[in-house]
């Protein structure tokens, strides 16, 4: 049976902005089937953005949603989340919104461990500026302020996310599409800080300058670079150059946020 | 034998024809028609839903 994605868009909005063969659509996709396997209301939803291509998403999506300045989705979000600490909080963006221009407050957002879960749908350039490279562009990589190939390393999202203190990491494709809601549900489900990186394609800036022929050979690459969680444990190094580990990386429990601060309101009202 | 055949229903409005439901049908059933996608061969379709899973454009519906 089809699945109902009306429910949840607004009316009138599709077709969306993306670019033909984007994996944006794919990944709203996949936060819609999350959260209608969560069962979270509308009225008790909100789905913060960026600016950039990913963070155009929330628009199309019928809850309470907040498109914000560049860069300052965590932000606005943890705003939300300590005035209605029972609310789910969702951000959205991109890689260079999440990681560069956001940067800051993405990694102490990951050190608050506020309970929401932040969505870096990574595809490895500014797209929506015309083709700049971004912090995740790989090092090589053309793109329109690298035409020569870029000279710096990537970050790795997962890692720079676990290395600031989020509890709970994991890593999915835009290829692997039945993957992505079961990320995101569990990463929902986690009390703290969650931050699930969906590697995307963008045919459009990115393909075109690294001599991708079509959005196909974009998506069996990521096929193809994918290992999950399991079967990477038993290869060494060597084999695991060149791929991306799939799957959940990283949980643990620690004290969350809200709850944290709802201690300190008490003890400034006498309480102990 | 009489077998139930799905309704694949493609909302042209909003394909990009972008070729992923052509190239990732295991069994062949889309082709691209100018810029969009339509049903060439219903008859081999398996139900298994991966046009639908899979389209970035939201253009895809399958009843089975």
């Amino acid at each position: 049976m089809a699945f109902d994605y009306d429910k949840y868009i607004r009316p009138g909005k599709l077709p969306h902005i993306w670019c033909p063969g984007c994996g944006h659509g794919i990944v709203m996709k996949g936060l819609i089937r999350a959260i209608d396997t969560l069962g979270l209301e509308k009225n008790n939803t909100a789905i913060v953005s960026g600016i950039g291509c990913a963070s155009r998403l929330p628009g199309y999506l019928d809850f309470c949603t907040l498109h914000t300045a560049h860069g300052r989705a965590a932000a606005f979000a943890t705003g939300v989340k300590m005035a209605r600490p029972e609310m789910n909080v969702i951000c959205v963006g991109g890689d260079g919104d999440g990681t560069a221009i956001g940067g800051n407050h993405f990694i102490h957002a990951c050190r608050r461990n506020i309970n929401m879960t932040y969505i870096v749908m990574n595809n490895n350039i500014y797209g929506m500026t015309g083709g700049q490279f971004s912090p995740c562009t790989p090092t090589g990589a053309k793109a329109s302020t690298t035409p020569y190939g870029n000279p710096d390393p990537a970050f790795d999202v997962a890692k720079l996310a676990i290395g600031a203190g989020a509890t709970f990491v994991a890593r999915g494709t835009a290829y692997h599409a039945t993957q992505i809601d079961k990320l995101i549900v569990e990463a929902v489900q986690h009390k703290g800080f969650s931050v699930v990186e969906i590697l995307d394609d963008c045919p459009t800036t990115y393909g075109r300058r690294n001599k991708f022929k079509s959005v196909i050979e974009m998506m069996n690459r990521l096929k193809d670079i994918a290992v999950p969680v399991k079967a990477a444990e038993k290869m060494t190094p060597e084999q695991l150059q060149g791929k991306i580990i799939t799957g959940v990386l990283f949980k643990e429990e620690r004290p969350e946020y809200t709850a944290e601060y709802a201690k300190v309101i008490e003890r400034a009202k006498g309480g102990k | 034998m009489d077998k139930k055949l799905p309704t694949i229903e493609i909302i042209e409005k909003y394909c990009k024809g972008c070729h992923i439901c052509v190239e990732f049908c295991p069994t062949k059933v889309l082709e691209m028609k100018g810029f969009v996608a339509s049903v060439k061969n219903l008859e081999a379709c398996i139900k298994c839903m991966q046009c639908e899973l899979r389209c970035p454009d939201f253009a895809i519906k399958v009843t089975a």
